[in-house]
């Protein structure tokens, strides 16, 4: 499809940059697929965005609670949209006690669509309200009354659903309002709802209903008075092909990408784990594309598994979280032993131990440099926002085949959930991966190196004349025999640390965004790059100067880092961890490096970074004063 | 001869010799451990089983058994402890075509290892699995394995064992291996028979070797496999065969109802003779055959199942691409739900 605006914009609707809308409901009641069809809507109209759904750890906890509200949040934006928003604009609201967990993030004064048809003594002591706890809301926000369930029921009386069916389609009633509301074409809506439905006609002829009443009852009279009604213009986003992608997916592609563009077969093996579970599902749907997918018995099985099939000539790719992480860590150490090429995910979340396996947290940067026993270095990055993990799987698997050398791929929950729109790029854009399987039977070392990346060959089993063995044990240079020899550890000790670190010099040098000759400096890496990106920008609008450079590489660190960290008074690093790159800066290049450190499962807000980089610039003039 | 036919005959490599197996290095297994035998006999089957060298790789984890690969020119990767089947299951899906035998010994396999040894044999993974039993720690120097016997001294057990041991036939039955075999590393020609066998199988096949540790655990099998003892005690599983032992094979096991006993041929009827049937769809005498050395009778020796099921590999070939196939991507992108932003 193209994008089609509402070409008409009334003169009564209000034009607004940037929106965050909040869906609010049980588990139950399809607040994720409404959320992911608004966002449809409004990539169809043309606007930037940036989704995060907030679903409850429980699968499903009791209905009407607060812990079974799940909850689904999105900006869209008519210039480019760095996070899916911080305090929600307008909360769709389908229970009590959905309203009381979504008003937590709603702004004061914001707008409440509130499914009155779910009041009763009985939901509000669900939730725990009051009635005069209801009308302190009423007064803190523009709350409109709809009753959504009974007007769904008489939307749908003639199309044959059981009244329990059709309450069912309440969803789609909300989604409608809010559409009229936020002047969206509801035409992609439909036609998702007709083909989703086409075998069961009854359900789709009722969700229409449900959907175009909603829209309409946005006209009423009664509502009309209350509704205030917005438009957000389209986003100037670069021409092409876009789908909206969550980072989970944009990984699996990303990989796939690079399978296809290094002409080697992929595999992985993995185990279920949160949050990167998605990753198993969207591979397990392409195995008819080229993929062999492995649910393994455990996390060591899943990296072991990864492990024979690069050795056997594929890309092995592993996916976790910190948890399993930590128990692929000896097997990581193999690979790194075998030189064999390895793309280990690690969607991480806020741990120690089970700690919040639903929320997010930059809590594995340590454990993915340092976790292993002996110095096993390999090549960590880390994706900063849902579209970028397409490209920094891509990097990983290029790395891993150059080099001959496991990789690590740092996500978050943040990402893994979240999406944006992605646009789609032609095979032929993306870099070029050049790896050959060894062939060559004649003086064939399993331990000899290229000159340039010290990659040592890819000779595979099945391979006539190239019969070698490997393993954990330490390995004499070019041979690849067994040597307990005390000067080879220690050159085998310094290549395998040189590997990583001379490819430092081939990477792209970090960019700084902002203003270059600011006084300070904000270092970010990974999913935190919307958050500081809103806060820098902020801040220069504001008329302070702010730079900010982000990294995706962090091991190598980029070649210019430690030059462009010299350059600034002041070097923030903001995380959400107690402070795990600013240490490494601090360690690697001697200098003062300043946390900005929320550890509460949480993404960083822009606005928080913007009042601390205040803060830390007047208490630096208090101390020049 | 014709030209093409010659041509062939020099392109063809030649078949593969014992002298291809020899290791580069000297193998350093401890002098009289049943290693020794083992890697003969492996040396032996190779070259009959019709496949170039370049197709074997030999898996394994760590312990002395792990070595193993270091030991026979073929492809070979000594892995990490316990995990050599999740590595090999790697391998094999990677590559079908590839003969892939683990090593494995009975910490490796059953202790530190036993979960992907288990779900290696329920998937019917496409694998070899070759335990070295000498129920004993070798390489750490004499610590109880889960397979020594409940009692026995040890260097941590001074005062006996104090936990029960794993049956490993038992337990690769009951994890779903589809070949079950048990021999020992004293009985060259048995060896040799059940790692043939095994080579033929498609599906998870498992054999356990009886292996003498001779620094550790002397003589740890000698009351059953000694040589004074191997007649009565050791009963040799032939197809088609009744389960006949001792003098003149004067024994023979029947079945009495509630299991097995043995009593003088003569006794035997035709309802009660247990004839060796390992390609029996229902694995009950499996079970028994695999619980006698508990029971205190004469311990089975050769394949006690052997059932064709589909494998892993099989299954998944049936269920997505060609193994070794590459991702199209622009196909895959092409088939994004998505929307188009046209130039301005």
């Amino acid at each position: 499809m193209t994008t089609q605006g509402i070409q008409e914009i009334p003169h009564d609707r209000q034009q607004l940059e940037r929106v965050t809308v909040r869906f609010a409901g049980d588990s139950g009641d399809g607040m994720q697929l409404v959320g992911g069809l608004f966002a449809s809507e409004a990539a169809w109209m043309g606007n930037d965005l940036g989704t995060l759904p907030d679903f409850p750890a429980e699968v499903r906890a009791p209905s009407g609670t607060v812990a079974a509200v799940s909850g689904f949040q999105i900006q869209i934006g008519a210039s480019t949209v760095h996070t899916p928003g911080e305090e929600s604009d307008v909360l769709v609201a389908m229970n009590p006690a959905a309203l009381r967990a979504g008003l937590k993030s709603l702004r004061l004064g914001g707008v409440v669509l509130f499914n009155t048809s779910s009041l009763s003594e009985r939901s509000l002591q669900k939730a725990g309200l009051s009635p005069e706890d209801l009308d302190a809301m009423r007064r803190h926000h523009q709350v409109i009354d709809v009753e959504m369930s009974r007007l769904c029921q008489l939307a749908v009386a003639d199309t044959g659903l059981t009244k329990a069916q059709a309450e069912r389609c309440k969803n789609f009633f909300a989604l409608g309002l809010l559409s009229w509301m936020l002047h969206r074409d509801i035409s992609p809506t439909v036609r998702w709802i007709q083909s989703k439905f086409a075998k069961k006609p009854a359900f789709a002829d009722a969700n229409v209903k449900a959907l175009e009443a909603g829209y309409r009852c946005g006209e009423n009279a009664e509502l009309a008075a209350a509704l205030p009604l917005y438009h957000v213009p389209e986003a100037a986003m670069a021409p092409g092909r876009y789908a909206n992608l969550t980072g989970n997916q944009a990984m699996v592609y990303g990989l796939m990408a690079a399978a296809c563009r290094s002409k080697r077969p992929i595999f992985l093996g993995s185990y279920p784990i949160t949050p990167a579970t998605d990753i198993l599902h969207e591979m397990i749907r392409l195995r008819q594309d080229g993929v062999t997918v492995f649910q393994a018995e455990d996390e060591i099985a899943a990296v072991c598994s990864a492990i024979g099939a690069s050795y056997s000539g594929q890309i092995g790719v592993t996916s976790t979280s910190g948890p399993g992480f930590t128990l692929k860590q000896e097997a990581l150490g193999l690979a790194v032993m075998t030189e064999l090429p390895l793309v280990v995910l690690d969607i991480a979340r806020a741990g120690p131990s089970t700690g919040m396996p639903t929320k997010t947290e930059q809590s594995d940067l340590l454990q993915a440099l340092h976790g292993r026993h002996g110095e096993a270095p390999v090549f960590v990055l880390a994706a900063s926002s849902p579209a970028d993990c397409f490209a920094v799987a891509y990097e990983a698997v290029r790395l891993a085949l150059t080099y001959m050398t496991p990789v690590v791929v740092l996500s978050d929950s943040y990402l893994a959930n979240g999406s944006e729109p992605f646009r789609i790029p032609a095979a032929e854009e993306l870099p070029a991966i050049t790896v050959a399987l060894h062939q060559d039977a004649t003086a064939f070392l399993p331990y000899g190196r290229d000159p340039v990346t010290l990659a040592r060959p890819w000779a595979v089993p099945g391979t006539r004349g190239l019969e070698h063995r490997i393993g954990g044990l330490e390995k004499e240079e070019n041979t690849g025999k067994v040597s307990h020899d005390p000067a080879n550890h220690e050159a085998m000790m310094r290549l395998r640390a040189a590997k990583i670190h001379k490819a430092a010099a081939s990477l792209p040098p970090v960019q700084v965004m902002g203003d270059p000759q600011a006084p300070v400096l904000l270092v970010g890496w990974g999913s935190t790059l919307g958050a500081i990106t809103e806060a820098r920008e902020q801040l220069q609008q504001d008329g302070i100067a702010v730079a900010q450079v982000h990294l995706t590489h962090l091991n190598p660190l980029p070649p210019n880092l430690e030059k462009v960290l010299r350059s600034y008074e002041r070097v923030i690093v903001p995380e959400v961890n107690s402070g795990q790159l600013a240490a490494i800066l601090r360690e690697r290049f001697l200098i003062p490096t300043i946390g900005f450190n929320r550890i509460q499962g949480l993404p960083l807000r822009a606005r928080d970074i913007h009042a601390f980089v205040l803060r830390t610039m007047e208490e630096s003039q208090h101390v020049h004063a | 001869m014709s030209t093409l036919e010659e041509y062939a005959a020099a392109a063809a490599p030649a078949p593969l010799t014992r002298e291809d197996l020899l290791p580069e290095g000297e193998v350093k297994w401890c002098p009289g451990c049943g290693n020794y035998g083992i890697l003969t006999a492996f040396q032996k089957v190779l070259p009959g089983l019709g496949l170039p060298r370049e197709q074997f790789v030999f898996v394994s984890g760590i312990g002395c058994s792990s070595r193993f690969p270091y030991y026979i020119n073929t492809f070979g990767f000594h892995t990490i402890h316990g995990r050599a089947p999740a590595v090999a299951t790697g391998i094999k899906l990677a590559n079908p075509e590839l003969s892939v035998w683990v090593i494995t010994g009975d910490g490796d396999a059953l202790s530190i290892g036993g979960n992907h040894f288990i779900h290696a044999l329920r998937r019917n993974m496409d694998l070899k699995i070759i335990l070295f039993n000498n129920r004993i720690y070798g390489l750490t120097k004499g610590q109880y394995s889960p397979t020594s016997q409940f009692g026995v001294t040890t260097k941590t057990s001074p005062l006996g064992v104090p936990d029960y041991p794993f049956s490993p036939v038992r337990l690769a039955l009951a994890a779903g291996a589809t070949l079950v075999a048990r021999t020992f590393d004293a009985d060259q020609n048995h060896l040799q028979a059940t790692l043939a066998a095994v080579a033929q199988h498609k599906g998870a096949a498992f054999v356990e070797v009886w292996q003498n540790c001779p620094v550790f655990n002397d003589g740890v099998f000698d009351d059953i496999i000694g040589k004074s003892f191997r007649q009565e005690k050791v009963v040799y599983l032939q197809e088609g065969e009744p389960l006949r032992f001792g003098q003149d094979k004067g024994q023979v096991l029947i079945a009495n109802g509630r299991g097995m006993q043995a009593v003088p041929w003569e006794q035997a009827t035709p309802d009660t003779v247990i004839r060796h049937d390992p390609d029996h769809a229902d694995a009950t005498v499996a079970f028994m055959l695999a619980d006698m050395e508990e029971q205190g009778l004469p311990v089975p020796m050769g394949i006690l199942r052997r059932v064709r099921k589909p494998s892993y590999d099989e299954i998944m070939a049936d269920q997505g691409a060609p193994a070794g196939s590459v991702p199209d991507i622009s196909a895959l992108l092409g088939r994004l739900e998505g929307w188009t932003i046209a130039e301005r």
